[in-house]
């Protein structure tokens, strides 16, 4: 994939920028509050109780944030099995959200588990109860993680390789002589690190297409389960939501909440770090999305009337409320992505990724926490700190993008796009094993 | 079988710790205090015990000197000074009269009085006499001087089989005769021996009688219905019955309940405690309970007539149902911060939505 690289930059600027020390406040706010977690244990921080052992950390940080991590699967459905390769330049920015949105859904995970010091039985598959809907969601969000790391590893071996490592340099010439006796052995140790790094990525590139597929493959069959696992819930998740087709409805949603996300994230990135929008990708993209959503709409629609719930829906009670938001956010993103004029619009583009993303996630909320009603007298609402745990997590997805962006190639290199995007499949064509995959 | 047979050969001292660890759990005390259970039943100065028989069947004291470990008779003999026992004393006559007479002078206020059996009271008690003494003189005479009164088997806690209807000796049991006297009631027809064994021990332990229920029953025996720890208690949870003695459903083991089982209404401890020291007691081997510590259970209800139950004991595996506020709530400061945050989340989203461009050719502009 070596010729690829051009299609990435290095976002210039400085890393230590205002944002960055309000994120990184809220980031040390949370993780004092994790750490008091472990300490006092989970029901000194949540408002989770018997009736409602989930709460937002599941609810939000799992079932929402991977959706929301989706992004990089999306994009690799469209590149990789749809063969559309103009897409490739917006892939690692997805996939830097998606590795920060899995790896943190794991986290919140150990933040969440009650007895969290069991959690090594994963690793023992004498332990494994290969049946259970949490097993396999909790095998593969883990998995996929790692998949996600090593599909983002081009990214950092480039610039391992490239690097002239002047900030180290810079630093062991201070500390030369002080601490540091020997500057030359630190200088060819870095020579070796920017030679490994060159020799794993040509050998990663030839297997990297395995990643890739293992990357498809692991998120459709969690993301279903994400769904199933509420199946489990039976009769406590209200009949709006309690379907046999929630894994589908799961994985549907997840393809297009994945796509808001390229698109809400392409237009802010761009208006943040003052880069030319990228309206002609994500414009396509945009073009998908309707489709998508439809296909949800009839799905859970014909569900519904097929499970007689069509009443329900006019209740005007809260579940009914929350599902009339849901759909009227979903369907409204959808519709407005019709036009061509919207589409080519960043301000619409960002509008409606915000609403399918909102709406997309509304949806699971809905499924996890609205809907659900575990019995009379129960009540739930996150807590402060249960809150600001959360809070903390999302600040940190969003401070190691912004810092990752300007250390890694990550955003598309506009030089290189924005010339030749008409001319999309001659632009990457050459050497790249994936494509021969593809079967073109 | 005389006395002295019981006695010569003695109690190993394996044996003894046994028995009164066994006596301290039925007691329902910390295992630690089976030691100080032993020393007590090993103090030289054994409480006098006068045992009266009136109205019964001496299956209580059969179920004592026979029931369970061979030593649990001799243990009582030995830890306690049986200074009158009818059936089991050696004198007879006159002499067995003057026994009582002098025990009675001798222990005045200090003696333990065992009553097994019921009291007939009409026509002046004429229907039951030991040496021309009617059962109402012997029981008024006997318990003025006692520190204490332990009725064993229903017959003397509330009359038993005497007082059932028509009642044609007017038998009462102890308590409703004798009203200024502590009195422990052990029912049960007969009763467990470990109970009655336990309530001596706490006595001679402690120096005071155990906590007793309305019935006047300790409650280390009596405070839970057998219904509660019956091991057919998940067949009736079920809803698996019995129906008929010998077929299918009762060789399976299910709940005896439609049998006339009175295990629901009955306050023992024969579900845990069981029998005969091997671990048996009528529901395990297919009969019913017939509510033997019961008063209004016992030869008042047929034995196979099914049992309203008033007061069910919901088993473990309901799940709770009690209303009201449940978990942690709603905080005002997390509402507050959640509102914030996302009314900021929105601001942000909208103040964005003003400042991007509307157009396509907006990249360029922004360049």
């Amino acid at each position: 994939m070596g010729s690829h690289h051009d299609e990435y930059q290095v976002q210039p600027g400085k890393i230590f920028t205002k944002p960055f020390f309000v994120l990184l406040a809220l980031v040390v706010v949370g993780f004092a509050l994790i750490a008091y977690r472990f300490f006092a244990g989970v029901g000194a921080v949540t408002g989770l109780s018997d009736g409602y052992p989930w709460g937002i950390w599941i609810a939000y940080d799992v079932a929402t944030g991977t959706a929301f991590a989706c992004g990089g699967y999306a994009l690799a459905l469209l590149i990789y099995i749809m063969n559309r390769w103009k897409y490739h330049p917006l892939i690692r920015s997805a996939l830097l959200t998606s590795v920060f949105g899995y790896c943190l859904a794991g986290f919140s995970v150990m933040v969440d588990l009650g007895r969290y010091w069991n959690a090594y039985s994963f690793f023992l598959p004498t332990r494994w109860q290969p049946n259970s809907i949490m097993f396999e969601v909790a095998l593969c969000v883990m998995t996929y993680s790692m998949v996600l790391i090593i599909e983002f590893l081009p990214a950092v071996l480039y610039t391992l390789e490239q690097s002239q490592w002047r900030w180290v340099r810079e630093s062991a010439h201070w500390l030369y002589p002080r601490l540091l006796p020997d500057r030359e052995a630190l200088h060819s140790g870095l020579t070796v690190v920017s030679k490994v790094a060159g020799h794993v990525q040509v050998r990663l590139d030839k297997v990297l297409i395995f990643f890739i597929v293992l990357g498809i493959t692991l998120p459709s069959m969690h993301q279903s389960s994400l769904g199933s696992m509420m199946i489990v819930a039976g009769e406590k998740l209200n009949p709006l939501w309690q379907t046999g087709f929630l894994p589908l409805l799961f994985l549907i949603n997840c393809v297009f909440i994945g796509y808001a996300t390229v698109m809400f994230e392409s237009i802010v990135s761009s208006y943040s770090f003052k880069r030319p929008y990228e309206v002609h990708e994500i414009s396509g993209i945009a073009r998908i999305v309707p489709m998508v959503a439809g296909l949800w709409m009839a799905v859970r629609f014909g569900d519904l009337v097929w499970r007689h719930q069509i009443p329900a829906i006019f209740a005007f009670d809260m579940n009914s409320c929350f599902f009339l938001l849901e759909v009227l956010l979903i369907g409204g993103g959808a519709f407005m992505l019709l036009s061509k004029k919207n589409r080519l619009s960043p301000r619409m583009l960002f509008v409606s990724g915000a609403i399918l993303m909102l709406g997309g996630g509304l949806f699971r909320f809905n499924v996890y926490l609205i809907g659900f009603n575990p019995g009379a007298g129960w009540s739930y609402f996150p807590s402060f700190a249960e809150f600001m745990i959360t809070v903390g997590i999302v600040a940190l997805e969003i401070l190691g993008y912004l810092v990752l962006v300007k250390i890694f190639p990550v955003m598309p290199n506009p030089k290189k796009h924005f010339e030749e995007a008409e001319e999309e499949t001659e632009l990457v064509g050459d050497a790249v094993p994936a494509r021969m995959f593809a079967g073109k | 079988m005389g006395k002295e047979a019981f006695l010569r050969e003695g109690v190993s001292r394996r044996d003894f710790i046994k028995t009164c660890v066994a006596a301290t759990a039925v007691m329902g005390l910390p295992y630690s205090m089976h030691t100080k259970v032993a020393e007590a039943a090993q103090k030289a100065n054994k409480p006098p015990v006068i045992w009266l028989h009136f109205q019964e069947c001496t299956g209580c004291s059969e179920s004592l000197l026979r029931a369970g470990h061979p030593d649990v008779a001799s243990l009582i003999l030995d830890m306690i000074s049986l200074d009158y026992h009818e059936t089991l004393m050696i004198g007879s006559g006159h002499q067995a009269e003057q026994s009582l007479h002098d025990s009675m002078k001798a222990n005045h206020g200090k003696y333990i009085l065992v009553v097994e059996g019921a009291i007939p009271t009409k026509d002046k008690g004429i229907y039951c006499k030991v040496g021309g003494t009617t059962a109402i003189d012997s029981l008024t005479r006997a318990a003025e001087g006692a520190a204490a009164i332990i009725t064993i088997g229903t017959c003397a806690a509330y009359g038993g089989i005497q007082s059932a209807p028509p009642n044609p000796t007017g038998a009462v049991g102890v308590r409703d005769l004798i009203k200024n006297k502590p009195i422990v009631n052990i029912p049960g027809c007969p009763p467990n021996p470990y109970n009655f064994l336990s309530t001596v021990l706490y006595y001679l332990t402690f120096n005071k009688l155990p906590e007793l229920d309305s019935m006047g029953r300790p409650k280390f025996a009596y405070g839970r219905k057998i219904h509660e720890h019956c091991e057919r208690r998940p067949h009736f949870d079920a809803g698996r019955f019995a129906t008929a003695y010998g077929d299918k459903t009762h060789a399976e083991g299910y709940c005896l309940y439609k049998l006339g089982c009175k295990g629901p209404a009955t306050f023992a401890n024969c579900s845990v405690q069981r029998f005969n020291d091997a671990g048996v007691w009528p529901v395990s081997v297919g009969h019913p309970c017939i509510g033997c510590t019961e008063p209004e259970i016992l030869f008042r209800k047929p034995i196979a007539e099914k049992l309203q139950i008033h007061l069910p004991t919901p088993p473990d595996t309901y799940a709770p149902a009690e209303l009201g506020q449940k978990g942690p709530g709603v905080s005002p400061l997390a509402t507050g911060v959640v509102g914030i945050a996302g009314g900021a989340a929105l601001g942000a989203g909208a103040m964005l939505t003003k400042k991007l461009p509307s157009g396509e050719e907006g990249h360029e502009k922004h360049d």
